[in-house]
Formats: structure tokens, sequence, C-alpha cells
């Protein structure tokens, strides 16, 4: 049945990781492994898009590092993603913001969302 | 122990400590109740019988219910299947085995009936190349000569031609059990199993 397996994805899924979406800048706190040792690695960036479900879903982050754009894909679900921190909300049209790979600088900036929040 | 009988429920995946991704199938393994036990004589081989799942009443035949009765259940089984039975072990009617008999890191057989495919040519069913899709060709997908000319002067036995593909029963072999869950009767497996969701599976050691 695939209502059993909807069902064991949900208890698997992770539900530690704050709302983010597209058009975000968000910080992901990766865990490396190097020899014994284990150090959290930082990759902040803008969130371009997610994608999938359940236990496979994944979201993208662009940063630019030195003048050269660098995107990374996470599994959403992986024990390796140790947190993730959204730094800025961003005002988007789309799901997949793909088109920011052909701007750069003033023309790839992203509006903030504001939100009213009640005190 | 013999083996089991189970339903192919899906796909998913496990992540490990280290953060990677295990692909595995997930059946629904038992509980499965041993209707007979076959020990030579009258039959004239030495099995284990066991059922999986319940029949409606309206679909049972009187013959089956009573098989089943004999092992003390009350519906007949949708699905019955023999094993052989392991040396040293002894079998009951009426006793139940369940995924317990199976232990994470442990591999198994797993045999189903993969997905039927219809009537396929020769480049899905056989892994042929067909002609380029460029460079002067005529797209094509055909199977090319069927051999030699004057001599032989037939088709050899055996040659790979278009013809019906799938639907047929497929054993995969040395899966690596994954995790086992006793209370739901789950059995998780490394890597695809033949067939659809819902498609019967057996799984033996």
């Amino acid at each position: 049945m695939a209502d059993t397996l909807h069902q064991l994805d949900m208890e698997h899924a992770r539900n530690d990781l704050p709302d983010f979406a597209p058009g975000d800048t968000i910080r992901v706190m990766y865990r490396v492994r190097e020899g014994q040792k284990e150090r959290i690695q930082v990759f902040e960036g803008v969130c371009l898009g997610r994608r999938g479900s359940g236990m496979g879903e994944t979201f993208r982050v662009r940063k630019t590092s030195g003048g050269i754009g660098v995107e990374r894909v996470f599994p959403v679900n992986a024990p390796t993603v140790g947190g993730v921190e959204v730094v800025r909300r961003g005002r988007v049209r789309r799901a997949k913001l793909y088109y920011l790979r052909n701007r750069r600088g003033k023309a790839a900036r992203i509006k903030e969302k504001r939100t009213y929040r009640p005190k | 122990m013999a083996g089991l009988i189970g339903k192919k429920i899906g796909m998913t995946r496990i992540f490990t400590d280290e953060g990677r991704a295990v692909p595995v199938t997930v059946l629904q393994a038992g509980p499965c109740p041993v209707l007979q036990v076959k020990s030579g004589a009258p039959d004239g081989y030495r099995a284990v019988q066991i059922g999986f799942g319940g029949k409606k009443p309206k679909r049972t035949s009187k013959a089956e219910l009573g098989h089943a009765a004999k092992a003390g259940l009350d519906a007949a089984p949708r699905l019955v299947r023999e094993f052989e039975p392991d040396e040293g072990q002894e079998y009951v009617a009426g006793q139940e085995l369940t995924v317990g008999i199976f232990d994470v890191g442990e591999r198994v057989r797993v045999i189903g009936v993969t997905k039927g495919r219809g009537f396929q040519g020769v480049v899905k069913r056989h892994g042929f190349a067909g002609r380029p899709a460029s460079h002067g060709h005529s797209m094509s997908r055909n199977p090319g000569s069927m051999g030699a000319g004057t001599d032989p002067s037939r088709v050899i036995k055996g040659k790979k031609l278009p013809g019906r593909m799938g639907g047929a029963r497929r054993t995969i072999r040395n899966m690596e059990v994954v995790r086992v869950d006793s209370e739901r009767n789950l059995l998780f497996v490394r890597g695809g199993v033949p067939g659809s969701r819902n498609s019967h599976v057996l799984i033996r050691r």
C-alpha cells in the first residue's frame, strides 16, 4: 500500500528544520567528517528551490564565492545536514529560481519579504 | 527457517548515520501460518506449506476452508506456497512464521513476477543498439541481420527477436536486509524487487 509507504516516510522525515522557501537566504550547517574528527561547515546562500517529496526531498542553495557562483544540493532528511537557519526571507514569484544563474550583482538581488507579525 | 510470502509495498530511502542514502524496497512479509508439514509419505517429498493473507468467504471453496481449518485458521489464505524445510527445524501446522526469522544484515533471495511489458522490440527487450539517429541513417530500431546466408540457410535457435517481455518469475539473490519491523511485519531490503507495488513476492534464505 502506498499509504504504508507514506506513513513510513512521515515517521522518518525530520521536522526540526525551519520552514524555508525558494528565495530565502539560508545558512546550512553541514557535517563534514575529516578522518576521526567531525566539524560543521556552513554554506550560506539563496535557496533556489526544493524538489522531491518524502525521504527524497532536496533543496538547492546558491552562493557567490569570489565571483564564482557555487551551487550545492542538500537532502532534507540526511543526518549530515545538521541544521538550517533562515537569514532573510525573500519575495519571489516562482518555485525554481534558476534565472539567478544568469544574473550577477545588482540584478541578482531578491526583495525581502515583509510580513506583519503581531506582537 | 525456510522463507516467507510477502507483498511489495514500494520503495523509499533510508539514511545511515554517515549520511549515506540507502535505496530500499519495503516488503510486507508474513505473518505466514504453517498450513501443513509434508514429511515423506504420502506426499513423497518434504515441505512446509505456508499461507499469506486472507480470502473472502465468498471466494473460498470448502476444500480450501477445510485445509485452512486444520491449521486452526478461520479464513483460507490468499496465497499458498511451499518451502523446503531447514534441517533440524521443527515445524507444526498452525505455527506462525513472521519477519522475526530474518536478521538485519542477512542476505536473502526475493522472488517476484516482473512487470508485464507486452510485445516489445529488440532494442528494449534485448538491449540491441538500434541505428544511429544521425550521420546519414534513417531511424531504425530493427533487429538487423538474422544470421549467415546459404550456410546454414536457417535461423539459429534462440535468436533474440521481438516478443513478449516481462511477466516472468525472477529471483534477486544476495539482497541485504536493512531493517526488520516486527511490529508491522515489514522487511526492508536494499535495492529493487521485481514486480509492481502490491504484487506478491517470496522471500527466502
